[in-house]
């Protein structure tokens, strides 16, 4: 077996991180195809508490949260994909750009860079939600990956500056290869560990972005997530009436979710980055 | 006889206003075909940005170079490394560590433009049967797989198969074993002898410069300090420094 796939399988921190997180992908993929009834359809009355009919009680307009829950997970995870590979794709694509090529291009890269960190995501999409009909999964998706990638960008600039003065990168100069052909084949084989961690902060930060602006009413259209089951919660005054089974599922899953996402990339970090390797 | 590479007051400069660094001064001198000239100098000396310059891996802030009596900034970069290549000193971040040995031959000889399989196969053939490496055995290879000094010679493989005019060295045997260095540098000596490819032979050890070189350039500070045949360098050597290198090679006997 690969040594480095042995050593993450040793470590508990790796296989505690991807047993939750299979844990919570089969809940929002088989759950919707085993209890095939609508989220979005009243199975009983204002915050109805747990029960035999809806196990984890109802809303505030009487949905069933435990397949809210599972629904809300699914959208949640979707939007994190979207939103995570739009970013991660962006940032690697400005920061080898500029840290490859360097002088000018990377001064207008990073100028650039810094001025879209220095835009809030909210302004952006309260200006984009009056101008658009209707918000959906993937446009919300799309505006949170298209506004946070600069963090990605620049450690992945950083990397590509050290990358690009080694004798190989020469190399393939000498051979004729161009900036993209040497990008593609030189650098970014080297930074494949690096990317698929920066892809895992930047999925686990769109899920809490999602809730955050779900939270604010900024959420999709015509659907379920968890961050649109905590709005109406707060809306529906759940704390306030004591419905704790209406905030604390979607509350604590995202938790679960971050929790387990934040553990994955320190375990790949420690296995990829040899500096950090405990003895 | 007629010089293959005429460098004019080659110089570069690093950083601008008052950090500013001239890696490389005024550095002249020209190669006949088939000459090794060896570039001695310590580490910082210049030699391997003089290197690099030569290489048009940096361009120099001044000066002027001529190959075959054509302006070098004229001619188009593949075309120019079709006549120039080189062999790096490290032969461990030479390869990218994802390819084959022979993925990094096909792609370099795709420098040479379109070839027929066949002729590319022999290419890759003769030119490690020439460096001593049976092709079965490290075509398949990825560098993890190969020891120091093979690595070493896939690389000057590399180089020959391309049958560029001038080869540029850039201390090609530090990285290696005492025991392999002489290997190297009779690969170099015997493909001067076979194709007529010029040297240049940068290296801090003039011991080996002595035993390869026609001539050697002396580098201090970013300068020329001293350039002369060999045997003349080596036993009435004139500036300072060279006296100072050349009291630092061990002395076995007399």
């Amino acid at each position: 077996m690969n040594p480095l796939l042995a050593q993450l399988l040793s470590k508990g921190r790796f296989r505690l991180s991807v047993g939750i997180l299979l844990l919570v992908v089969a809940f929002a993929v088989l759950g919707p195809m085993l209890d095939t009834r609508n989220p979005l359809f009243a199975v009983g009355g204002r915050y109805d508490p747990p029960s035999a009919n809806a196990i984890l009680g109802t809303d505030v307009i009487g949905n069933d949260v435990f397949l809210q829950l599972m629904h809300g997970l699914g959208t949640s995870l979707k939007i994190g994909l979207i939103a995570g590979l739009v970013a991660t794709a962006i940032g690697v694509l400005i920061g080898t750009l500029a840290g490859f090529l360097g002088g000018v291009v990377d001064e207008i890269l990073m100028g650039l860079t810094n001025v879209v960190i220095t835009i809030p995501t909210i302004v952006i999409l309260i200006l984009l939600s009056v101008a658009l009909e209707s918000r959906t999964l993937v446009s919300l998706a799309l505006i949170i990956g298209v506004t946070s990638w600069p963090w990605t960008a620049r450690a992945i600039r950083a990397q590509t500056a050290s990358l690009r003065v080694r004798e190989h990168v020469d190399v393939a100069r000498l051979s004729g290869a161009g900036t993209f052909s040497i990008i593609l084949w030189e650098i970014l084989p080297y930074m494949f560990s690096y990317i698929f961690m920066a892809f895992v902060l930047q999925l686990a930060s769109a899920i809490l972005s999602e809730a955050a602006l779900s939270l604010l009413g900024l959420g999709p259209d015509n659907t379920i997530s968890l961050g649109k089951m905590l709005q109406f919660a707060i809306q529906g005054e759940a704390i306030r009436t004591g419905a704790y089974w209406a905030f604390l599922p979607p509350t604590l899953l995202l938790t679960v979710i971050s929790f387990a996402l934040l553990l994955l990339q320190s375990s790949l970090d420690e296995v990829f980055n040899p500096r950090l390797r405990r003895a | 006889m007629k010089s293959l590479l005429e460098v004019e007051a080659l110089g570069r400069t690093f950083g601008s206003g008052k950090r500013t660094l001239q890696a490389v001064k005024g550095v002249t001198f020209s190669l006949a075909p088939g000459e090794i000239v060896a570039v001695v100098g310590e580490s910082g000396s210049g030699k391997s940005t003089l290197a690099r310059l030569i290489l048009r891996l940096l361009s120099p802030t001044q000066g002027q170079m001529r190959l075959e009596g054509r302006d070098v900034f004229r001619i188009p970069l593949r075309a120019y490394w079709r006549m120039v290549q080189a062999v790096f000193q490290d032969p461990y971040s030479s390869f990218n560590q994802f390819y084959s040995v022979r993925r990094l031959l096909q792609k370099s000889l795709g420098l040479l433009g379109p070839l027929s399989s066949q002729e590319r196969e022999a290419r890759i053939r003769t030119a490690l049967q020439s460096v001593g490496l049976e092709p079965e055995g490290i075509l398949g290879k990825y560098p993890h797989q190969l020891s120091g000094g093979q690595r070493q010679r896939v690389m000057i493989a590399r180089a020959i198969m391309l049958r560029p005019r001038l080869l540029i060295t850039d201390e090609p045997t530090s990285a290696l074993d005492a025991s392999l260095r002489a290997t190297v540098l009779n690969l170099l000596k015997d493909l001067r002898q076979e194709q007529g490819t010029s040297i240049i032979f940068i290296t801090h050890d003039i011991g080996q410069a002595y035993y390869l070189s026609d001539r050697i350039l002396v580098m201090h500070q970013g300068e020329v300090v001293e350039e002369g045949p060999v045997e003349r360098v080596v036993e009435q050597s004139q500036h300072p420094y060279t006296k100072r290198l050349l009291s630092d090679v061990p002395r076995f006997h007399g």
